[in-house]
């Protein structure tokens, strides 16, 4: 900013009036510490004069006590924030730093480049529109170099620019420049990169950052900066079709009603006609509301109040779009799943999606593989760990109106919430719909539940025995269906083990494999249910959220849950079967109670304590409850 | 986005670009109403200073014409300067909004102050646990604060919602990877969430915002004759009778101003004639020290901020 000095001191109104112009460009750096990344940062700050005296002070010290450049100023310590990495010389998270020009601010997504943080990679690109990507010059294209290209281009990023940095050390060699721009381009056109503009660097002695380096003569293209300053990265958003994501509904009294939100992408003008999506009611643009007064026109990009001309119900996560071209609305779609959590990824776990301003219920089949950034190769996989990058069948359990994510991130992105933890676990990225609204016609059935049930007189029920191994489940659960019976009752009893002889017999005992073994069971359950039966399910199922998966299946009320709770000491003593002396002697990994987690359940319909009752008892306990329940749901 | 060269919309017709702050505000607003449709009892933190007054804006726009759906908390140390109270006390009436103030009970019943407990245990009590005995009181479950990126390294890599333990413990190992626009709101039982509208506007941002938008701000911002002492290489006002004075020291009355505002004894003047906004933005700009540095309580030890964080300061 130095050569602005000048104008602002003599004419402070007209600097400002040029700055209020300006426009702001979000980019990430990619690349490692031995890259120059921290330096390279630190050169933008220290070059747009951000850096203040006090700051610079201290950076003298923390130089000559940490820095790795001798007695020179290390600029890369100007950019490491926190303690902890400050120690270990590493950047472990996603740090975003600002500066500016004369023509443009720039907010920087400065992402670790190791293997192990491709989550913080993600993260960065997925609100940049361009990525200056690290090379080396001595070292040349690594295969963390393609993985970064890899990511970006996934991500959504089509401006690239390949920053091959210490030239410097190289002697500013030519050749060794235009070797490396013309392996990269290769690659770049495979990954579908359109826009890759290659720049001679050091960023350690400033060759080509701000000015164009004598060192360089034989490069006549862009100084890093200029090319930022200039980039055309709109990719016109505004151009293509209008959608606002109604995040929320604006009423502060009878006579005003608006539908507040973010427009992704678009123009919107009053008089236009929308659709709602996913109701698909149609109605007419009336104003623009804003603080500032009613807008003649908004863009992609603004945050405004929408009144439309009609009273139509519209509510949060709903999609206001453009009448002619609408997005899709499905169900079950094709994703990349990029997975972010230390627990892995359990296919038919239910999670929770949020995209856009809408969240919903859902869950991934196996991946039908998994992308091996480094070498781009697909393997088979059965689920993802941290890190990993997969496709996989994504199911919603709402119709949701979208647009893949290539076309439009903010209908097209998503992020995947554990329902326990709700920690964000992983992201995901619409590439198209499997079954969309328009070709699913639920075929009407005459016979149904009510009528099949009414044929039985009984109320269709799944009774859940859940507990340790040997804690007696398929004990009460047998004397249970031998009363009901008795009763008239048509029953079924579905025992775990009896089920991992057939349904289940492809399925171990990993926790991945444990939450299909409760999937298929509480599906076979819940068709049981719709046909009319009584179901009995014996199952350790040792995780709440399965648990819980199995409730969802079935309507309020046709879920029993009965908590067969034996200390495990007793149970181990009983056992049965002998597996606990298995266990113990490490012949039978992940065995529940032992090296594998029971989590007991909240609120059980009927908890059982072995401890305190005869099998009778409980049996009775249990029978009674189940006939004593209204005939009809509440 | 490029200055200069208009897009086509998808009709065809010509369409001005955004200007970076126009694309700041936006984003701000649209973090607004998401924190407020995730959560069931928000509140803004208004500190009373420039960034408030910025956030306090933005909500305004948010959510017009009904009014921001949350009170504004205050979360006092008796200490600020009095210009600052009675700002805040009309800004509220004014825009005819909620306002919560907290002092910490046991803070005054101890006279907590700077002089006497120092400036780590004067703000660790009055402002780190001040606020977390309001947002427990009133069971607020998350908290606007107008805490920017470019303030301090540490917070470089500050979530825009990030999550605090019942304790209001900041785990970075804890936070969550933020995407997009699509922002994890959800909360566990005990756990609250800070969200940091601002967190993408620098200081120049905030100012140029200021200018444009005409919004009020504390006179202490402008330069004006003020009694001051000097005291460990700042300037500090002399804003009531309540400061003791050194043997031998004597308030002068000089034309200063502060370029951020917290407790009068631990924020140091600017020696300055800036009178205007205009004047401000220009000694900003020509400045050559940055903002923190008129705050005691950075000085304390290297990475102050990050502790401070972690144990709930915001």
């Amino acid at each position: 900013m130095a050569h602005a000095d000048s104008r602002i001191a003599s004419d402070i109104e007209a600097y400002l009036a040029g700055q209020q112009e300006k426009s702001l460009l979000r980019f990430i750096t990619c690349g490692s510490v031995d890259d120059g990344k921290s330096t390279l940062i630190g050169r933008f700050l220290y070059e747009s004069k951000l850096v203040f005296e006090d700051q610079l002070a201290a950076l003298e010290t923390d130089s000559k006590k940490d820095g790795t450049q001798g007695d020179d100023l290390d600029l890369a310590l100007l950019v490491d924030g926190l303690a902890a990495e400050r120690e270990q010389g590493i950047t472990i998270d996603v740090a975003y730093r600002y500066f500016s020009t004369e023509r443009r601010k720039f907010v920087v997504a400065d992402a670790p480049g190791h293997e192990q943080y491709t989550r913080n990679m993600v993260t960065g690109a997925s609100t940049a529109d361009l990525a200056v990507i690290l090379v080396d010059a001595r070292k040349g294209l690594l295969t963390q170099t393609r993985r970064h290209s890899y990511l970006v281009a996934l991500l959504g990023i089509r401006h690239i620019v390949l920053a091959v940095n210490k030239l410097d050390i190289v002697g500013y060699s030519r050749e060794v420049f235009e070797q490396i721009d013309a392996e990269y381009r290769a690659f770049a056109a495979e990954l579908g990169l359109p826009d890759v503009v290659s720049i001679p660097l050091s960023a350690l002695r400033g060759d080509n950052i701000t000015q164009s380096s004598p060192n360089t003569p034989w490069y006549s293209g862009p100084t890093l900066v200029e090319h930022l300053e200039t980039v055309d990265v709109d990719d016109d958003r505004a151009g293509e079709p209008f959608r606002l994501i109604v995040q929320w509904v604006n009423r502060p009294h009878l006579d005003f009603r608006g539908f507040s939100g973010l427009i992704p992408s678009g123009v919107i003008r009053p008089g236009d006609r929308v659709r709602i999506l996913p109701s698909g009611a149609e109605s007419t643009v009336a104003r623009i509301g804003t603080y500032d007064g009613d807008l003649p026109e908004a863009v992609a990009g603004q945050s405004i109040t929408l009144i439309l001309t009609d009273e139509i119900d519209v509510s949060r996560g709903d999609i206001i779009a453009a009448a002619d071209a609408p997005p899709a609305i499905a169900d079950q779609f094709e994703a990349h799943i990029v997975w972010m959590s230390e627990d892995e990824l359990l296919p038919g776990r239910r999670y929770l999606a949020k995209i856009g301003a809408r969240t919903v219920g859902m869950a991934a089949d196996h991946p039908k593989y998994r992308v091996n950034v480094n070498t781009l190769e697909h393997t088979a996989a059965r689920t993802l760990s941290l890190n990993q990058i997969g496709v996989c069948t994504v199911h919603f359990d709402q119709m949701t109106p979208f647009d893949p994510y290539k076309d439009n991130r903010d209908l097209g992105g998503f992020v995947i919430i554990d329902r326990l933890t709700n920690a964000t676990v992983g992201v995901g990225l619409l590439n198209f719909a499997l079954r969309r609204a328009d070709n699913v016609h639920w075929q009407a059935l005459e016979v149904d539940k009510a009528a099949r049930a009414a044929l039985k007189r009984q109320r269709p029920t799944v009774v859940w025995f859940t507990g340790l191994s040997g804690a007696g489940k398929s004990t009460i659960a047998n004397q249970v269906e031998r009363r009901l019976h008795a009763l008239g009752h048509h029953t079924y009893l579905l025992d775990g083990d009896n089920l991992r002889h057939g349904l289940n017999r492809d399925l171990g005992f990993t926790p991945a494999d444990r939450v299909e073994n409760v999937r298929r069971s509480a599906e076979v359950a819940a068709l049981m249910t719709d046909s009319g039966l009584i179901s009995l399910v014996c199952l350790i199922s040792p995780y709440r959220e399965d648990r819980r998966m199995a409730r969802d299946l079935v309507e309020d009320g046709e879920f029993v849950e009965v908590f067969v709770d034996t200390p495990l000491a007793v149970a181990e003593a009983r056992d049965p079967k002998g597996l606990y002396a298995k266990a113990r002697r490490g012949e039978l990994p992940n065995f529940t109670g032992i090296d594998s987690p029971y989590e007991p359940p909240e609120q059980p319909e009927l908890h059982i304590r072995m401890s305190e009752t005869t099998t009778e008892q409980a049996v009775e306990r249990i029978v009674t409850y189940l006939l004593n329940r209204p005939a009809e749901p509440r | 986005m490029t200055g200069g060269h208009p897009q086509r919309s998808w009709t065809g017709a010509a369409v001005k670009p955004l200007t970076h702050l126009q694309r700041l505000e936006a984003e701000s607003i649209h973090i607004m109403r998401e924190a407020v449709a995730e959560s069931e009892r928000p509140v803004m933190l208004y500190s009373v200073g420039k960034d408030s007054a910025v956030m306090l804006r933005l909500a305004m726009k948010a959510f017009y014409p009904s009014k921001p759906p949350f009170p504004l908390l205050h979360v006092d140390t008796t200490w600020k300067f009095r210009e600052m109270y009675a700002f805040r006390d009309r800004t509220a009436r004014e825009l005819g909004l909620d306002l919560i103030v907290h002092r910490n009970p046991e803070c005054v019943r101890l006279g907590i102050n700077p002089f006497e407990h120092g400036s780590a245990t004067h703000t660790d009590m009055w402002k780190t646990e001040g606020l977390k005995q309001a947002l427990d009181q009133h069971g607020f479950d998350l908290a606007f604060g107008g805490a920017r990126r470019d303030e301090e390294k540490s917070r470089a890599k500050e979530r825009v919602f990030s999550i605090r333990s019942p304790q209001h413990r900041w785990d970075p190992k804890r936070q969550r990877p933020e995407l997009w626009r699509a922002y994890n709101a959800r909360t566990n039982p005990g756990e609250t969430v800070r969200v940091f509208p601002l967190s993408n506007w620098t200081e120049l941002d905030v100012w140029q915002y200021i200018n444009i938008e005409r919004i009020p701000i504390v006179p202490l911002y402008f330069a004006a004759p003020r009694p001051v002492v000097r005291r460990d290489g700042m300037l500090i006002m002399v804003d009531d009778d309540r400061m003791p004075l050194e043997p031998g020291e004597t308030p002068t009355k000089q034309s200063v101003r502060f370029r951020t505002l917290g407790c009068y004894p631990l924020t140091g003047a600017i020696e300055s004639t800036a009178d205007t906004l205009l004047d401000i933005i220009r000694e900003m700009l020509l400045t050559t020290t940055s903002e923190r540095q008129g705050r005691a309580i950075d000085h304390d030890s290297s990475a102050s901020m990050e502790k401070k964080k972690q144990e709930g300061y915001f």
